[in-house]
């Protein structure tokens, strides 16, 4: 550090040109003798000038329009605060109107029969019916649709097992054209509940839905179920309920349906 | 409301005019960019500080320094921005992060982490170290505009500088932590 004759506030002040004239050869000296003095100044003078390059140019912007109308004195109808308290509270509007019609959307998408038959309400919602909603909820997102991807199988299927308590597994189904993307855990009527995500070379979504909170413990054929636009294949074999869900006609959800049970039937 | 004619320099003897709060206005904006790093946020305090400085102009000191008053409302305004309630954060202790080295750097600056390394200087310390190198304000009107002493003006243009030098020369990879609450 510096002797007490020259100070820190002496080197700043020196690369800040704010010292009087007179100290500057008494600093040059110092700056002379301690050579760590003199790299930091050499920095700091570097700093200040990389600053100005950096941030001049926005001298030379044009000011934005409502800027420079500021630097008039506001008129009584345009008084300080109003001004951009209603912008900024618009913007705030249209999120929140944007968030409402999402879920508005939702609700009113899950209200659709449950409306209708208020009998069920107080039952557990029906496989294919879960199965379904989380087809939608989920399958549209572009970015995010899975919580673990499908280059991380291993540890998406360890994870779902173990979590669901029992072995579960993701069946191939490259041969039908669809791809694994990944997995996620869903909350089902009482536990968790796994949900398996595939898609074709056209980005057509289909979702594999593992429920092993079959309490009946008696196999069932394969069941059709028509959910919205979404078609479900859905049956029970011993404790695990599965549903197949997506946008493809009866058909060829149909195929894909056998091929998961054929896989998983060997188990 | 322009009351002075074109050519004329601002005269602030007689009463703060459009012209030459105009004339302040790119100054603020830069300061206030290189403050947040983030363009629309910087504009929205310029505003804010406009439409506060007309709020309060029978405040101003006839023959005053327009730019350091200007200066002065934006800094309290953003005062108030950070103490709005938000995630409860506590700034560590700064000589908790001080890294003794030795010094090695060239006289290169990577500007391109320039204002990363801006940003990851404390508040107090970065808005010191823009008011002295992209402002030149003197010591004496930085301490005037931040309602600090002139010894807190000298400490902190000192850390920040040292600090952003380490930064910048990659010795201080550290994030300054911050402790959630």
């Amino acid at each position: 550090m510096s002797k007490p004759l020259i100070t820190e506030a002496d080197l700043h002040a020196h690369v800040d040109a704010q010292g009087p004239l007179a100290r500057g050869t008494e600093i040059e000296a110092h700056l002379a003798a301690h050579p760590e003095d003199a790299a930091r100044v050499q920095a700091y003078s570097a700093q200040k000038r990389a600053l100005q390059e950096f941030f001049n140019p926005m001298l030379d912007e044009p000011l934005p329009e409502a800027l420079s109308q500021l630097a008039s004195r506001p008129t009584a109808a345009t008084a300080h605060q109003d001004k951009p308290f209603l912008r900024r509270w618009s913007l705030q509007r249209i999120a929140a109107s944007v968030v409402l019609t999402l879920v508005s959307g939702a609700a009113g998408w899950l209200a659709h029969g449950q409306y209708q038959q208020a009998e069920r309400m107080a039952q557990i919602t029906p496989l294919a019916r879960q199965a379904a909603v989380a087809h939608v909820v989920y399958s549209p997102d572009v970015r995010r649709p899975v919580e673990i991807s499908a280059e991380h199988e291993d540890q998406l299927v360890t994870w779902l097992s173990k979590r669901l308590g029992t072995p579960v597994r993701a069946p191939k189904l490259g041969a039908q054209g669809f791809e694994l993307v990944g997995g996620r855990l869903l909350p089902g009527n009482s536990g968790p509940v796994a949900q398996f995500m595939y898609q074709d070379a056209s980005g057509q979504r289909l979702t594999l839905y593992v429920s092993t909170e079959i309490a009946a413990n008696h196999d069932t054929a394969f069941r059709f179920s028509r959910e919205g636009q979404i078609n479900v294949f859905y049956w029970i074999d011993g404790k695990y309920g599965y549903a197949l869900s997506a946008g493809i006609d009866k058909g060829a959800l149909a195929r894909v349906a056998s091929a998961v049970y054929d896989q998983l039937d060997r188990n | 409301m322009a009351s002075i004619t074109s050519g004329t320099p601002p005269n602030h003897k007689l009463l703060v005019d459009s012209h030459a709060i105009l004339t302040e206005l790119p100054r603020l904006r830069r300061y206030a960019r290189a403050m947040l790093g983030d363009r629309a946020a910087a504009d929205d305090l310029v505003q804010d500080t406009l439409e506060k400085a007309w709020s309060r102009v029978n405040q101003w000191r006839a023959g005053s320094d327009l730019r350091a008053w200007l200066f002065s409302i934006m800094h309290n305004l953003r005062v108030d921005q950070l103490r709005r309630p938000g995630l409860s954060t506590s700034p560590m202790d700064d000589d908790d992060l001080e890294v003794p080295t030795r010094a090695t750097q060239t006289d290169r600056l990577e500007v391109r982490d320039l204002e990363s390394a801006l940003a990851r200087l404390p508040e107090e310390q970065r808005e010191v170290l823009l008011l002295v190198a992209l402002e030149e304000l003197s010591y004496g009107q930085v301490a005037s505009v931040l309602g600090i002493p002139a010894g807190t003006v000298m400490s902190r243009l000192s850390r920040g500088r040292e600090r952003l030098r380490l930064i910048l020369d990659g010795q201080q990879p550290s994030i300054p932590l911050r402790v959630v609450r």
